[in-house]
């Protein structure tokens, strides 16, 4: 009750504010009076009575301010200095919106970048007990992960003793029958405890069951959300029904849930299992497969590991044919998903953290030119009967508004850096990393947000109350803040602005090292003409075409009359598309050589043959083959310099044979040419040996067109389509891009442009930041200088001279900084080297170039203040004292 | 000038009180009164003396109404309220426990 008593005493009181100052203020007259009174009565002058009643009372202004606080609520105080803050932050207007742009960006920068990382790298995958689940696959020489045989598969199943679930899966593609001809969809084969293991369930339907996968059973399939959504409408009744895949009826069993998602392999429209093993199935050579295995309670990866190993070794000694040199390969699932991206995401975040850090430090050095320049008034406020604490609070406060400002406004920022970044993704490349779907603001990104403002509050608060002794109150007011500038300043301002270039070094190396890599990247030597390719991926159903002879008619048919259309100059048709990947490979052996039964590996492509002209690549020795050079004819092979230069060093090998690794009869092809390395993997990758076997000995139903054009080659894509279409409206057509763009497109591609853009805009606002901290530091101490520049000037220094002063000082701090981001740099970027290509973490032609870079921007930004230096009247600058 | 003993903190608030049993007084009259019966040991500050008669204000154990003093002035004068005496017979009672406290200690020393 007594409490509440007090509350309703001090609203009354807050209500009736001016009468408590004016009955206080009476109060205090009337003390003093009194008291003077009674010293003249003791015989004291008037005069003297007066000073002493004045002395003895004290400062009016803090007794009253004592008052008050003792019946005045604690935020009236609060609200007051909030006041007085806004007034003379808006008075001050150019420095405030300096300092909130600053801490907005590099707020909004960090937390935009923090948010992918968050996505990425820290919240955990969408399964229960995530961490247990783990990546399995086989390992060869030229393939660290590699596929898994699905024979191999059967056997790590029945023999491992550290997985409580252990299954399969492999992207598929299938053709649906729609009104507008066959569509081509994405699916995936599993085996039947799939999901199981993931520890998802249908929320529509059911799961598959086991044995489900096992050859014989019902054509099952499960739908994803999306697929049911957007092809079924959403129908509850749509289990039990059927859906015709590549001409295969499938009864529809299940849907997923709308937030499954399997992030190694995209999201398949359609899951269906095992159930009729394909050629590849059969044979233990054949690797299609990738395993998801769950750990049994307490095993590590590494147990994992080394279970799967010496299960590989015991596969090795009993299929030394198929399985020499296959070794087992397991990490953790998350690994797999975010490994990729792990290292750009890393160095973006070093890059918000470090333009962060400097506009922290930018912020802090305007205070303290702001504080420096306060001296005078934070003086006489002290003089006037301010108290030490409540000078500080004031300063907390401006650091606190100024901080919070900065924060909401970094929000926004990075709520919009969030939507440009992600729409920077390409669709396809998003299904490879659903975690960064509908990425916003959330709780993770907030808190981080609130921990850097609250860390930025504390610095942006104590920097001008260190500085600032609140006690020397008489020299602030006898130096009038005017005549030297404070040496702790110098030296404490200018130790700033080197850390700020500093980093701005080690930004701009960075940058400079992630541009020169996209450079390299973009004019690496692909070794034929990628301009004016259009190409398409075409799905022919195995149903009508699976015979060689139906392939061939149907490669001759497609291929001539894609040539006659108008602009084509010529097409040719490849199992696999250069600029895409090393793999597909095949294992060779040569006859009348030594064999110990080890793995050649070389890529392996089925080409038409008008494949290297139409590429525009090289033919180094021998012949092309010829478009009747088929399964009637004996079997050719052309070969790649890398090829010829590893296996037949020294040789002609034109004329000799390649088989495969028994040398059946039926295997044996003669090489007839050698061509120029194509680039067949992305365009970081090393070239591989390649073997390139005429379409028409080795067919297929599933193989790219590649179109040379005279024209811009975007524009005959829909013919092409339309054209095969034309031809037979069930076969599937898909990935229709020219060849430059799939190129540009490539993840490659993407990741290194992305980071070098990314890191190059950080760097540029380093840059900036950084010379405007230098213009900040060298303009104040110019200003802090005039009358000592005076003096010189007076006493007859030169202009000349005068300009080297300022110049030198500003030399000092950038050469520090310079030297300093030099060797930071060097530390900093070897750890992005794995988003370098052909350059080196310590390429000498870019630290130069920074270095000039900033070198000459410094200039710049000091010349300014250098000149208003020089032009100081020493008269003027004399008498202004 | 030698520095005059500092007031035990806490007891400001007391001694306020005990000085108005006798009689309504202003500030000044308060600061006169502690000094007088101190016989000049004891000066109350004023930069406590208001800060804590707004402390006793709020806290209901003294009144303010604004009086004439004898030589016609116009001057807020203090009074004892019921709440007010019997938070003094508290403090005093503590007071005493504790001085007697202190002189345990310091005679066993």
């Amino acid at each position: 009750m007594d409490s509440l008593a007090r509350l309703f005493k001090k609203l009354a009181l807050l209500l009736r504010r001016e009468k408590f100052v004016n009955d206080l203020d009476e109060e205090m007259a009337f003390h003093r009076q009194q008291k003077e009174a009674d010293l003249r009565a003791e015989g004291m002058s008037p005069e003297t009575a007066r000073h002493a009643a004045a002395r003895q009372f004290g400062n009016p202004t803090r007794l009253r301010e004592q008052t008050h606080e003792t019946v005045a609520f604690w935020f009236e105080a609060t609200l007051h200095d909030l006041a007085f803050t806004l007034r003379q932050l808006r008075r001050n207007l150019s420095f405030t919106l300096t300092a909130i742009l600053m801490l907005a960006l590099g707020i909004g920068a960090s937390a935009a970048i923090f948010a992918f990382v968050d996505a990425a790298l820290i919240r955990p995958l969408p399964y229960p007990d995530p961490a247990t689940l783990v990546d399995v696959g086989e390992s060869a020489q030229l393939f660290p992960r590699s596929n898994l045989s699905y024979q191999d598969y059967l056997d790590w199943k029945r023999l491992n003793k550290v997985f409580s679930a252990f299954d399969v899966y492999t992207n598929n593609a299938y053709l649906l029958a729609s009104p507008s001809g066959a569509e081509h969809v994405h699916g995936a084969h599993v085996t039947a405890g799939f999901f199981g293991t993931l520890g998802v369930a249908p929320i529509l339907g059911r799961d598959f069951t086991t044995g489900e996968d096992q050859p014989g059973a019902p054509n099952t399939v499960i739908l994803s959300y999306e697929t049911w959504q957007k092809r079924f409408a959403g129908r509850k009744d749509i289990i039990g029904q059927s859906v015709t895949l590549s001409g295969t009826p499938n009864t529809i069993i299940g849907v997923l849930p709308q937030t499954f998602t399997f992030a190694p392999i995209g999201q398949p429209e359609f899951w269906v299992t095992f159930h009729t093993l394909g050629g590849c199935e059969k044979r233990r050579s054949c690797h299609n497969l990738f395993g998801i295995g769950r750990l049994k309670p307490g095993v590590s990866v590494a147990m994992a590991f080394a279970d799967m190993q010496s299960i590989a070794l015991q596969l090795e000694r009993q299929y030394p044919d198929s399985n020499r040199g296959q070794g087992a390969f397991v990490q953790p699932l998350h690994e797999l998903i975010v490994g990729d991206i792990r290292p750009i995401l890393l160095t973006l975040f070093t890059g918000a953290v470090l333009l962060l850090l400097i506009a922290c430090v930018n912020v802090s050095s305007l205070l303290l030119v702001r504080a420096e320049s306060r001296r005078r008034e934070v003086a006489v406020r002290g003089a006037l009967g301010a108290s030490p604490s409540r000078l500080a609070r004031q300063f907390i406060t401006e650091g606190l508004v100024l901080v919070a400002a900065g924060t909401l406004l970094g929000l926004a920022t990075s709520y919009a850096a969030i939507q440009i970044l992600l729409h920077l993704i390409s669709q396809d490349m998003l299904r490879y990393m659903p975690f960064l779907i509908g990425l916003t603001l959330n709780l993770h990104i907030i808190t981080f947000v609130a921990l850097v403002a609250l860390l930025a509050a504390a610095i942006f608060s104590l920097t001008p109350i260190v500085r600032l002794s609140f006690s020397d109150m008489r020299s602030g007011l006898a130096e009038g803040g005017r005549t030297s500038a404070g040496t702790l300043w110098r030296r404490f301002g200018a130790n700033l602005v080197v850390l700020e270039l500093a980093i701005a070094v080690v930004l701009l190396v960075g940058a400079g090292l992630l541009v020169k890599s996209f450079y390299r990247l973009l004019n690496v030597d692909l070794n034929f003409q990628p301009d004016h390719l259009a190409t398409l991926c075409i799905d022919a159903p195995d149903a009508s075409y699976s015979k060689d002879t139906q392939a061939i008619a149907l490669g001759r048919s497609i291929i001539s009359s894609i040539t006659a259309l108008p602009g084509v100059k010529s097409a040719a048709i490849t199992s696999v598309l250069p600029v895409s990947y090393n793999g597909n490979t095949d294992w060779i052996r040569f006859p009348g050589r030594p064999y110990n039964g080890q793995h050649n590996e070389v890529n392996e492509r089925e080409v038409s043959s008008a494949f290297f002209t139409t590429l525009q690549a090289r033919l180094i020795r021998g012949r092309f083959f010829t478009d009747d050079e088929d399964i009637s004819k004996p079997k050719v092979v052309l070969i790649n310099q890398a090829l010829a230069k590893k296996y037949f060093p020294g040789e002609d090998p034109i004329g000799k044979q390649i088989g495969d690794t028994d040398l059946t009869p039926k295997s044996l092809k003669q090489i007839i040419g050698v061509v120029d390395d194509v680039k067949e993997g992305s365009l970081d990758s090393e070239i591989w040996p390649a073997e390139y076997i005429p379409f028409n000995q080795n067919t297929g139903t599933y193989y790219y067109l590649i179109v040379r054009t005279s024209q811009a080659p975007e524009s005959i894509l829909p013919t092409l389509t339309s054209t095969i279409h034309h031809i037979d409206p069930g076969i599937g057509t898909l990935y229709e891009l020219t060849m430059a763009e799939r190129i540009a497109d490539s993840q490659t591609a993407w990741l290194h442009r992305s980071s070098a853009v990314l890191v190059g805009g950080f760097a540029a606002l380093a840059l900036l930041l950084g010379v405007v901290g230098l213009y900040g530091v060298i303009a104040y101490s110019v200003s802090r200088r005039t009358r000592e520049i005076g003096v010189r000037m007076a006493l007859g220094a030169q202009r000349s001279t005068v300009y080297r002063l300022i110049l030198k000082e500003a030399g000092w701090l950038t050469a520090f900084g310079i030297v300093a981001g030099v060797l930071c740099s060097l530390a900093a970027t070897a750890l992005m080297h794995k988003l370098l290509f052909g350059v080196h973490s310590w390429d000498v032609t870019t630290l130069i170039a920074v270095a000039l870079v900033l070198a000459i921007s410094a200039l710049l930004a000091s010349y300014i203040p250098a000149r208003r230096a020089a032009s100081v009247n020493p008269v003027e600058a004399l008498r202004a004292e | 000038m030698p520095k005059k003993p500092d007031l035990m903190p806490g007891t400001l608030d007391m001694l306020i009180l005990k000085t108005l049993t006798r009689a309504p007084l202003h500030g000044y009259g308060i600061a006169l009164s502690i000094k007088r019966l101190s016989e000049d040991v004891l000066t109350v500050e004023e930069g406590s003396l208001y800060p804590a008669l707004q402390r006793l204000l709020l806290q209901n154990w003294v009144k303010a109404e604004w009086k004439m003093t004898e030589t016609n002035r116009r001057a807020r004068f203090y009074t004892l309220t019921p709440t007010g005496r019997k938070q003094l017979g508290r403090e005093l009672s503590q007071f005493e426990q504790m001085i007697a406290a202190i002189g345990r200690v310091l005679q066993d020393a």
